[in-house]
């Protein structure tokens, strides 16, 4: 590890992967630089606290928050959708803040607080919010609705928490309740099964509202 | 078990858990993230390696050479695969272009390589050190280009009743349009995913697909090894909508890679790259004419749909609800099949009938218009019992009446103002629209095991997939209400080759068909047990954990470790009649006069499918259905690059799919309906009828509420924001 660079990306591996993106067109092989094998990853201890429980990982630099959760430490219930931050499926809370856990690196988080789906219930023993998408439906293949559970339940905090959306009208004060104000919020979290309405029913639920 | 003769009354019919309201059984795994999806089983084999695809960056020629040796001198790199070294490799009739590209490049980002390697990210960076050299050809890429060059679409692309021609010509109302839809992706959230092992010549497969046998039938074909050695498992997908249909790259390059490097691999497919490696539903060009007398009673109607895949693919049935919905005694239908170069072309949730009735329902809401006559009233008027291209053939059930009646009524319908942009509410401008929804309801045969321990536990075990729709909650609702047993004493085990081969998931056809699986290995396990307890079997009646017939009773833990597999095989009165379900939907837009922003404020869908096994999911089906169809008709398109031959925007973020804030309170109103020739359990299927019309129901109201009429979906607000109606 060189403390000059704490990212672990060196020039020559900077410039080898820009030209193998070129290369991955269809310019003339003569055209083309030569890219270098890559030096050995660089790696890089974090700690960090997933769940309640402090767990330490050696991790290559380039492992990314959700991929350290999914194949580290095999909290497989975090989903990957789309890698790119479009899907809203890898959503996690990060030091009480929802985030999507693919953009973030894991190398990012020492000493962060990480609650996973994992976290927030079990299968005897669910979250309110889990209980309540069982109850109104609000999933069908399962793959985006723990991303959608730790957004519902980071959502309704925001809310509690007087921090204005896109849709609120009024910056000042805590944003009125309503159902606009959720759809909007949950936004980020893609459902292609198309479980929205009964999602809103859930978080309607629990917020103790009715639709 | 045979089903040739229309069901009578039989155990089902009690309804004591089949037809009520329930949570899922797997909701506790899916809502705590612990229900385990295919890229997710580090549970089943060590040392697995991650495998990274490499995709083609032509559309159409010749690898002329690949360069791995950086690759493979990267670090933690295990192996590359190409098809210089993948070894012999057949193909399977599932496939119109290969899953791995060499030396022949079939389609934008067709596999060209496999990167194996200890880590993800060793692999990914390996995986861009891969440089190819391609040769490229010359490639069609544009639908409205090669229109002119489309063929007819094999046996059967074409129908024609009495004289469309004349009948037309005469009609005193009569429509002639065109409409076009676009290529959609399935965008299911879980990208295609495999884990591959070896074991000898043994192959075992835990990927994420909907049809366990075909994938069963495709690995063998494409690895040249006995279907006796592929073992494949698929408990849990998630999405599939037709895009897991079949094995895709990701699982015969697992098993390829793995065999090649002698360690378990496991792939998943790039979300960038889940557009143009897979499947998609093709675009249309439709033409629509509708020829009338001025009661609005259709005396000619003819539909013809353009599309294109690649060579030896085939085309979107754009025109399969034409020939069914609608009375008339003069009809066409034609399909044309272009040639083109993109990626291939297949089924994605209701295909043919979703861009069909895009088409078909805008049109009729034209021709109402022409008429003067409600659109609800001008598809009443047109309604039949009978195949309009085969009087002889009656439907089995058909309440398409009762469904757009009872649904304009509790939508409000006769609220609506036929005068198109003169409902105002603030700045924003209103309208209402309405469609009819029309899905075939195929039928697969389907089998399934079940048996019973001694504490009373009924197990169903069957290769049917739960691909989001609720087989596992309707199985065991079918097992418990057949053998008695509370819904908690029954486990379902689904989606592993080593159980009897299902139905599978596709065409809307899984729920009823897989039930009636499960039903016929009830009754022959209710058979065995009575005949165990000295019971009339005929008679026994299953409850309560009770088994009791003829003044005598026993605990059905009396027959533990009874075990029975059968096989629901059904006869020809899917030929006899045209099986098949109905709905209406109603929608309600606003559009913002001055910007042309569009909301849907209200979805309503009418449904007359069969008994309802489960409400709940049921209605998330349609829901579902509804709002995929909001995204076919607002924002849903693959771009195409017409130069170079592939989908631009293949990610979640160009490609637009419908999110919360798109979406309104939906409603479901399912009609009262039991389909005796369907099957024994007298359903039929839900899963794609929701997204049948509801497009041009949006399409519709928008046109209701701005007096423009945009033909080209998706209905973005560039094509009809200049011709809105002037702010007052």
């Amino acid at each position: 590890m060189n403390d000059d660079n704490p990212i672990g990306i060196n020039r020559r591996e900077m410039l080898a992967s820009g030209f193998a993106t070129a290369a991955a067109t269809s310019v003339p092989i003569s055209a083309q630089a030569k890219p270098q094998p890559a030096d050995q990853p660089n790696r890089m201890k974090v700690t960090m606290t997933v769940n309640g429980e402090k767990r330490t990982l050696d991790l290559d630099t380039r492992t990314t928050l959700l991929d350290a959760l999914r194949e580290h430490l095999e909290l497989t219930g975090t989903k990957k959708g789309c890698d790119h931050g479009q899907c809203g499926a890898c959503t996690v809370i990060v030091d009480g803040r929802r985030i999507n856990s693919c953009l973030s690196l894991a190398v990012m988080h020492p000493e962060a607080e990480v609650t996973t789906i994992e976290g927030l219930g079990k299968p005897d023993k669910l979250h309110p919010m889990q209980s309540a998408f069982i109850r109104h439906d609000g999933y069908q293949c399962g793959y985006c609705t723990p991303g959608q559970i730790c957004s519902a339940v980071s959502t309704l905090q925001e809310m509690r928490d007087g921090i204005p959306s896109h849709v609120t009208a009024d910056l000042e004060g805590t944003p009125p309740f309503s159902v606009d104000e959720l759809r909007e919020r949950m936004s980020g979290n893609i459902c292609r099964c198309g479980a929205y309405s009964n999602i809103m029913e859930a978080m309607l639920d629990v917020a103790g509202e009715r639709a | 078990m045979k089903f040739d003769k229309p069901a009578g009354t039989n155990p089902i019919d009690r309804k004591m858990v089949i037809g009520k309201a329930t949570d899922r059984i797997d909701g506790p795994l899916k809502t705590t993230g612990t229900a385990p999806y295919a890229y997710e089983r580090h549970d089943v084999v060590a040392n697995q390696a991650y495998g990274y695809i490499v995709g083609s960056t032509i559309a159409k020629g010749q690898i002329a050479s690949i360069d791995t040796a950086d690759a493979k001198a990267s670090p933690g790199v295990v192996g590359v695969v190409t098809w210089e070294n993948a070894g012999k490799l057949g193909t399977s009739h599932w496939h119109t272009a290969r899953l791995l590209a060499g030396p022949k490049v079939e389609h934008y980002d067709q596999a060209v390589a496999i990167v194996v390697a200890d880590s993800f990210e060793e692999a990914r960076a390996a995986a861009k050190l891969i440089r190819v050299q391609y040769k490229r050809a010359d490639g069609q890429f544009d639908l409205a280009a090669q229109k002119a060059s489309a063929t007819k679409a094999g046996d059967g692309a074409d129908s024609a009743v009495g004289d469309f021609a004349s009948a037309f010509a005469s009609a005193p109302i009569h429509l002639d349009q065109q409409y076009t839809t676009p290529d959609q992706s399935h965008a299911m959230m879980e990208p295609h995913a495999s884990i591959a092992a070896w074991d000898g010549d043994k192959l075992t497969l835990w990927t994420s697909n909907q049809m366990i046998n075909w994938a069963v039938d495709a690995m063998s074909d494409l690895l040249l090894i006995p279907k006796e050695n592929v073992h494949v498992m698929s408990p849990f997908l998630g999405g599939g909508f037709g895009s897991k249909l079949w094995v895709r790259a990701d699982a015969m390059l697992a098993a390829v890679g793995a065999r090649v490097t002698g360690r378990p691999v496991r792939v998943t497919l790039t979300r960038p790259m889940v557009f143009n490696n897979t499947t998609h539903r093709p675009a249309t060009i439709q033409r629509i004419r509708i020829g009338s007398d001025k009661d609005g009673k259709i005396t000619a109607i003819g539909h013809e749909s353009w599309s294109g895949d690649l060579p030896g693919g085939g085309p979107e049935g754009a025109t399969n609800q034409t020939k069914k919905l609608y009375a008339g005694a003069n009809r066409m239908t034609a399909l044309r099949l272009a040639v083109l170069d993109l990626p291939e072309g297949n089924a994605m949730r209701a295909p043919g009938e979703a861009p069909g009735l895009m088409a078909l329902e805008m049109a009729m809401d034209e021709f109402a218009e022409k008429l003067g006559m409600d659109p609800v009233e001008v598809r009443i008027v047109n309604d039949t019992q009978v195949d309009p291209e085969n009087p002889n053939r009656p439907f089995s059930q058909r309440n398409l009446v009762g469904c757009l009646r009872k649904g304009a009524e509790a939508f409000g319908w006769n609220k609506r103002n036929p005068k198109p942009a003169s409902v105002r509410d603030g700045r924003w401008l209103v309208g209402m629209g309405m469609a009819s929804a029309y899905r075939g309801a195929p039928v697969m045969n389907s089998a399934a095991r079940v048996d019973i321990d001694r504490n009373g536990v009924v197990t169903v075990a069957t290769d049917m997939t739960d691909i989001g729709t609720g087989s596992y909650t309707i199985i065991g609702q079918t097992a418990a209400e057949m053998m008695g047993v509370p819904l908690d004493k029954v486990v379902v085990k689904l989606g592993d080759s080593s159980f009897p081969v299902s139905s599978g998931s596709g065409g809307q056809w899984g729920a009823n068909s897989s039930t009636a699986g499960v039903y016929a290995a009830c009754m022959a396990l209710r058979e065995k047990v009575a005949a165990k307890l000295g019971l009339d079997p005929k008679s026994a009646v299953f409850e309560n954990g009770t088994v009791s017939a003829g003044g005598k009773s026993a605990p059905l833990t009396d027959a533990a470790g009874l075990s029975a597999e059968d096989r629901i095989e059904f006869g020809d009165l899917s030929r006899k009649y045209v099986q098949a379900t109905f709905g209406g939907h109603f929608v309600e837009v606003a559009v913002d006069a001055y910007t042309g922003e569009m909301r849907i404020r209200r979805m309503l869908a009418a449904c007359a499918a069969g008994r309802i096994l489960n409400p709940k999911s049921a209605r998330s089906q349609v829901i579902g259905a509804m709002t995929m169809g909001a995204g076919a008709a607002l924002m849903e398109e693959l771009v195409v690059d017409k130069r170079f031959g592939y989908f631009v925007n293949h990610d979640l973020a160009e490609y637009h799919v419908p999110v919360h804030a798109d979406i309104p309170h939906q409603e479901v109103i399912f009609l009262e309906e039991e389909d005796p020739t369907s099957s024994p359990m007298k359903a039929k299927g839900v899963g794609e009828l929701g997204i049948c019309g509801v497009g041009a129901a949006i399409a519709n109201a928008i046109y209701n509420a701005t007096g423009v009429r945009v033909r080209e979906y998706p209905i973005t607000l560039d094509k009809f924001v200049e011709q809105m109606p002037r702010v007052a």
